[in-house]
């Protein structure tokens, strides 16, 4: 009944030497000649396997599969009393008012800026905080440290968003301070001009501790004979991160790089939706909340339906291109596995 | 195990020299690291300093407000960074009234309800996906993963969740984000690097794949398992654009959002008690059971954070990187 030598994932062993090229381990040709079995032996053999997907694929047929086939309505003119069925065929004409819409090509244009600003001033702080963390010599203090940073991770959106409220904002703590020593205070929660940076200050705070979990894995993966070689050819602290330490998070960076980039119509959609009244729709809104408030909010269904379309179809091209690029580089990409 | 009696002229002088010398070397250092310089230290130390104060400030003083006294945040003009006069007044106050302490056990009863289902779930398709040769994985796997590629949009994802008439329900709440793609696989991942000798062993000895699966396989994957259930768990309780969308009904509203009406926003709470409003600035009213408010939405995870906290690299890491 067993077949003979599966192939097993090696438990042991180094993990793999970052930078060498991701061997893929294609399980090794079975050395027992493999006995094909009749699909019915292999049905009734696999069968409690199949009923134990079955919830979760039922479930993601209801709420991602048929809301898929729901596009369709980006090409009708939906009205919630004709539904889906009945209501007409209009063609790409709801695409059409998409693209004419000012107000859309604004939420365009806020979503690729944010995307940019959170790449240049975001993505390296992770790396540099994993890279300060590495070099801490007390495993307690490391310790510590990690889990006071990642809490912030697990912490909602509008707790964060009331947090820098009371901190930054008109009648928060800064502010006050300033005011009672005879300055005057500022509010920076209801600044469009200074709405990036604002953001890009929640994210960090929220999320660049998490982030440097990744870094620090493969951070670990570093062979300490590595340095000692180096540091007995006489290479200085600086040299050594240069030339070993940084190599080491090459696959990793690059890989979560082109990741953002494929995911570069995605800002934080709740970070947004919580600010937009404070900063004003001009500067706040992305494609997302835009999707929102036309199809929920104002009952343009059918516009925000092909809105959001756009804006799904394009994400999927960037993510699979962003993979196709990581391939390009070496790199194992995110799908393409066993 | 001392060497036999030393003599009395040697000892104090390495009791003198040993803890000198652990001052400078770390022990934790290897040999061959030079030693660094007080510019490199200080200067990393200041770094942590403030790196773990950026997080601890603001949580520290939003305790200390919610325990302050109205009058105190008056004092202040806000948040209340020096203790001064305490009181439990404002958790007197949310957890008296109705709203705070109904959300509260939305919130809970959700995040119970829908972290139990989701972990079962995704236990059981990652078990199912995860022998190498079973039939049809393959595409079952690939179901899943264009999950994880492809969303489908918000407004057809909502028509379908009130064509369901889910509209008002808790299980709106629930349903929709009930399984995660990438969740499954970091389990499935695990689950394939268990040691296909002894579940096996257990097929021989005529177990089946349920009996394997909660006797074998589980007890081995309490880390991952636990991280995940901490990953689902999270993201119920910090739902709110869910319920922004699909609750309509005050009364069952989750946390998050009372957090957003009441706090963020400074609509005032009904029922918290009559609204200490002594004229001065609006803002600052009620401050304390603001923040108590906010004290509150943190303290499960709170609670249940140390617990997983250290699964986090075995359990992350594993699925993470791999993808």
């Amino acid at each position: 009944m067993s077949t003979a030598t599966r192939p097993t994932t090696p438990a042991t062993g180094s993990a793999p030497t970052p930078g060498a090229a991701p061997a893929r381990r294609r399980p090794a040709a079975p050395s027992v000649p493999h006995r094909k079995l009749s699909l019915r032996t292999r049905l009734r053999r696999d069968a409690p396997l199949l009923v134990m997907t079955l919830p979760a694929v039922l479930l993601l047929v209801v709420f991602a599969y048929v809301p898929m086939l729901g596009n369709i309505m980006a090409f009708q003119q939906y009205s919630p009393y004709t539904g889906f069925f009945s209501s007409p065929f209009v063609g790409i004409s709801n695409f059409a008012r998409v693209f004419a819409n000012p107000l859309f090509l604004n939420a365009v244009g806020n979503t690729l800026v944010i995307t940019a600003f959170q790449l240049v001033f975001f993505f390296p702080v992770p790396i540099l905080l994993a890279l300060l963390l590495n070099s801490v010599l007390s495993p307690r203090l490391r310790v510590f440290v990690q889990s006071v940073v990642y809490l912030p991770h697990f912490f909602s959106w509008v707790l964060v968003v009331t947090i820098f409220q009371q901190i930054f904002g008109g009648a928060g703590l800064i502010s006050q301070t300033l005011r009672n020593n005879g300055y005057s205070g500022f509010d920076l929660m209801t600044n469009p001009d200074t709405f990036l940076v604002l953001i890009t200050m929640q994210s960090v705070w929220k999320d660049a501790g998490w982030g440097i979990i990744i870094f620090l894995a493969a951070l670990g993966t570093v062979d300490p004979a590595l340095h000692e070689a180096a540091a007995s050819d006489g290479a200085g602290r600086w040299r050594r991160m240069w030339h070993i330490t940084l190599p080491a998070l090459r696959p990793v960076i690059i890989l979560l790089l082109i990741l953002r980039l494929g995911d570069s119509l995605t800002v934080g959609f709740e970070q947004l939706i919580l600010q937009r009244g404070a900063v004003g729709a001009q500067v706040s809104e992305v494609i997302d909340t835009y999707v929102y408030y036309q199809g929920v909010v104002y009952g343009d269904w059918s516009f925000a339906a092909a809105a959001g379309l756009v804006k799904g179809l394009v994400s999927l091209a960037l993510v699979l291109g962003a993979n196709k690029l990581a391939h390009v580089f070496g790199e194992s990409g995110v799908y393409k596995r066993s | 195990m001392s060497a036999p009696t030393p003599t009395l002229e040697v000892a104090p002088v390495t009791a003198k020299l040993a803890p000198a010398r652990r001052l400078r070397r770390s022990k934790h250092r290897p040999t061959w690291e030079e030693d660094p310089s007080v510019v490199g230290l200080v200067g990393k130390g200041v770094v942590l300093v403030l790196l773990v104060l950026a997080i601890v400030f603001p949580l520290y003083t939003v305790l200390l407000t919610s325990f302050s006294t109205q009058a105190e945040t008056l004092r202040t003009g806000g948040l209340v960074v020096v203790p001064g006069e305490l009181t439990v007044e404002a958790y007197r106050q949310i957890l008296t009234g109705g709203v705070v302490t109904r959300a509260a056990a939305v919130s809970i009863g959700i995040t119970a309800v829908g972290t139990l289902l989701s972990t079962v779930v995704s236990v059981m398709a990652a078990y199912g996906l995860s022998r190498p040769s079973s039939l049809g994985h393959r595409p079952i796997l690939f179901v899943f993963l264009i999950t994880m590629f492809f969303g489908a949009g918000l407004i057809p994802t909502y028509l379908v969740v009130s064509g369901l008439g889910l509209i008002n329900s808790y299980w709106a709440l629930i349903l929709p984000g009930a399984v995660s793609a990438f969740n499954i696989l970091i389990l499935r991942n695990f689950f394939m690097g268990i040691d296909a000798a002894i579940t096996d062993a257990a097929r021989v000895d005529g177990a089946g794949e349920w009996r394997i699966l909660a006797r074998i396989v589980l007890p081995m994957s309490g880390a991952v398992v636990a991280v995940v259930a901490l990953f689902y768990g999270v993201s119920y309780f910090n739902a709110f654009f869910n319920a922004i969308l699909y609750i309509n009904d005050n009364d069952k509203w989750p946390l998050q959002l009372v957090l957003r009406s009441y706090v963020l926003q400074g609509v005032n709470l009904p029922g918290a008690g009559a609204q200490p409003d002594t004229g001065t600035s609006g803002a600052v009213a009620g401050l304390p059971i603001k923040m108590a408010v906010m004290v509150l939405a943190i303290i499960p995870i709170l609670v249940v954070y140390p617990f997983v906290q250290r699964h986090f690299t075995k359990g992350v890491i594993f699925g993470a990187i791999k993808g």
